[in-house]
């Protein structure tokens, strides 16, 4: 998978117009919303999806007899079979979620129940011991950090972490020094969603094969901006989130290869994931049901369902190169001003469509402020990546994350409100 | 730019290029270091007292335009005030951070945190001018306790 040759044309201006017409919120008099990473915007498409499904087919799915509750089952099922063909995978190995942390905590919860012996034999696998090791990166989400963290702190294994250099990318002479023997489990993120850069799946997948460790992939900014395809990837778990891909919020999944999924314990135990419940103990599910205790966000499913569906429209290999086009872009127009430095790859190294900078001198919430003055929503912060930004020597910077919908004379409105908050700011210390 | 220039007066640029009492000095009687959770921002505050009365506040921290400035007037406007007087100039100082604009800080009692009014129209900037008079209410109370 790779973002330096394109296999698709990138969107034209026209279409890409032509698709804003979709978006209500983006109809909004001045706004250039350049924050979609954070979270993206979603097409009239997915919303009248989710009210047609509460207007006509609601009801409680995988519990009641009645025609109804069997109607929006089917519906409800059918989304998770949209969703899996998305990203190359069997309908029973995609686990609904609320979001992409509710998916890696999953993960981390259910070794940590492996780890205090739940799950029988065949959990063994997954158990951690002291002198085992949970393997993160150094650019990893907070979301794919502190889960693992509080893993390693209850079970009494040993968190090591890859580090990245000074441009931001995975020092892959380190990875494998770090990734061992003791190494049972390698969590990482296929797209940085700081640098935007896309790390190097394969290699790591490797590197955790040769000894036997599980993979888990962070795939929130991939999923939604890049062809995606689970077998090729060669990762045992993956967890993405429903509202960076033009789907609603509270809706995410979690794949995992059916034999993992069987093996691993349940997390969040109740309703709906049991099969013989007494007093005593519980028997459960196969997954995905073993995973999904209680009542399911189901509007969202549907709402995301029809998101996947018109990004299939779009075509995903005309998404990345649209995303590429704008990568450059911003990362060019960046790089040009004078003052302001560019976290990560340079520019025309891939990227997917988002940029983050640190003007000299000036802290990032004084730069948005300037930006949001213009109109540019752009996130300022340390965008849940705390040991990252301090790996790059700041405490915050400015990002801005484009997609589907935005236009190159955007980036160019963004590039300028750039400029002026140099101005603004003056002189650099 | 009008909003902006209002947000950030001249006096808030100034202070941000350069700070006032910054830096931290031994034998402080109380300090408290807090964060900004949202933007890692951070700052220290330390107070130096001659019994009941600020003898000086010194700081140090990372932080954006507004949060530095805030710091440096906070440290102007303390010295010689009672720890009350500097416990209810804080508690005026928020009143005023929280007003949504309807409320100038008073300058005869806050000094030149009247530069930081703009600020209250800005929900997303109010906890950056907070943050160091937050510090310095932590280090009052842990004093007390």
């Amino acid at each position: 998978m790779t973002l330096t040759a394109p296999a698709a044309p990138a969107l034209s201006t026209d279409e890409v117009l032509a698709l804003r017409r979709d978006f209500p919120l983006l109809q909004r008099e001045g706004l250039v919303y350049l924050d979609s990473t954070a979270t993206s915007q979603r097409p009239r498409q997915v919303l009248d999806a989710e009210v047609a499904y509460v207007e006509h087919e609601h009801a409680a799915v995988h519990r009641g007899a009645h025609t109804l509750a069997a109607e929006a089952t089917e519906r409800f099922e059918e989304a998770r079979g949209t969703v899996a063909a998305f990203i190359g995978a069997d309908d029973d190995e995609v686990v609904w979620t609320s979001g992409a942390t509710a998916a890696l905590n999953l993960v981390a919860g259910a070794i940590g129940n492996a780890s205090a012996g739940r799950g029988g034999a065949e959990a063994d696998r997954f158990r951690l011991r002291e002198g085992d090791e949970v393997v993160v990166t150094e650019l990893e989400h907070h979301a794919d950090l502190v889960p693992w963290q509080e893993l390693a702190l209850r079970t009494g294994a040993t968190l090591r972490w890859i580090p990245v250099d000074d441009d931001g990318a995975l020092r892959m002479d380190e990875a494998a020094r770090i990734v061992g023997p003791r190494t049972r489990v390698l969590a990482f993120s296929h797209v940085s969603n700081v640098l935007g850069a896309v790390n190097p799946v394969a290699d790591l997948v490797a590197l955790a094969r040769e000894h036997g460790a599980l993979t888990v992939l962070d795939a929130c900014q991939s999923v939604p901006h890049l062809p995606f395809d689970v077998r090729t990837l060669g990762v045992d778990l993956v967890a993405f989130s429903g509202h960076k891909m033009l789907g609603p919020t509270g809706i995410g999944a979690l794949w995992g290869r059916r034999e993992v999924l069987n093996a691993l314990p349940p997390f969040l135990t109740g309703g709906s994931m049991i099969t013989t419940v007494t007093m005593e103990r519980s028997e459960y599910l196969p997954a995905p049901q073993r995973f999904e205790a209680g009542t399911q966000p189901t509007s969202q499913a549907i709402g995301l369902a029809e998101a996947v569906r018109y990004l299939q429209g779009v075509g995903m290999e005309r998404v990345a190169a649209h995303e590429a086009a704008i990568g450059d872009r911003l990362a060019e127009g960046l790089d040009a001003i004078d003052g302001v430095r560019l976290l990560g790859p340079r520019p025309g190294a891939p990227r997917v469509g988002l940029a983050s900078f640190v003007v000299d001198g000036v802290h990032a919430h004084d730069v948005g402020q300037v930006l949001d003055e213009a109109g540019v929503a752009v996130r300022v912060g340390h965008h849940c990546a705390q040991p990252l930004h301090r790996r790059l020597g700041v405490t915050a910077s400015t990002r801005a994350s484009g997609y589907v919908y935005t236009t190159e004379d955007e980036v160019d409105r963004f590039l300028e409100a750039t400029v002026q908050a140099v101005r603004f700011f003056g002189v650099r210390s | 730019m009008s909003g902006t220039g209002s947000l950030y007066q001249e006096l808030i640029l100034d202070l941000s290029r350069h700070p006032r009492a910054k830096g931290l000095h031994d034998g402080a009687d109380a300090s408290s270091h807090q964060v900004n959770p949202t933007c890692g921002d951070e700052v220290t505050v330390q107070l130096h007292l001659d019994g009941d009365v600020v003898r000086a506040v010194r700081w140090d921290g990372e932080g954006c335009a507004i949060s530095q400035a805030s710091a440096s007037i906070l440290a102007e406007l303390a010295p010689g005030l009672t720890l009350d007087d500097l416990g209810s100039r804080i508690a005026l100082f928020r009143t005023a951070m929280r007003s949504k604009g309807r409320i100038e800080p008073d300058e005869e009692l806050l000094g030149d945190a009247v530069a930081l009014g703009g600020v209250s129209k800005y929900t997303a900037r109010v906890k950056c001018a907070m943050l160091p008079w937050v510090a310095a209410e932590d280090a009052l109370a842990h004093r007390a306790a």
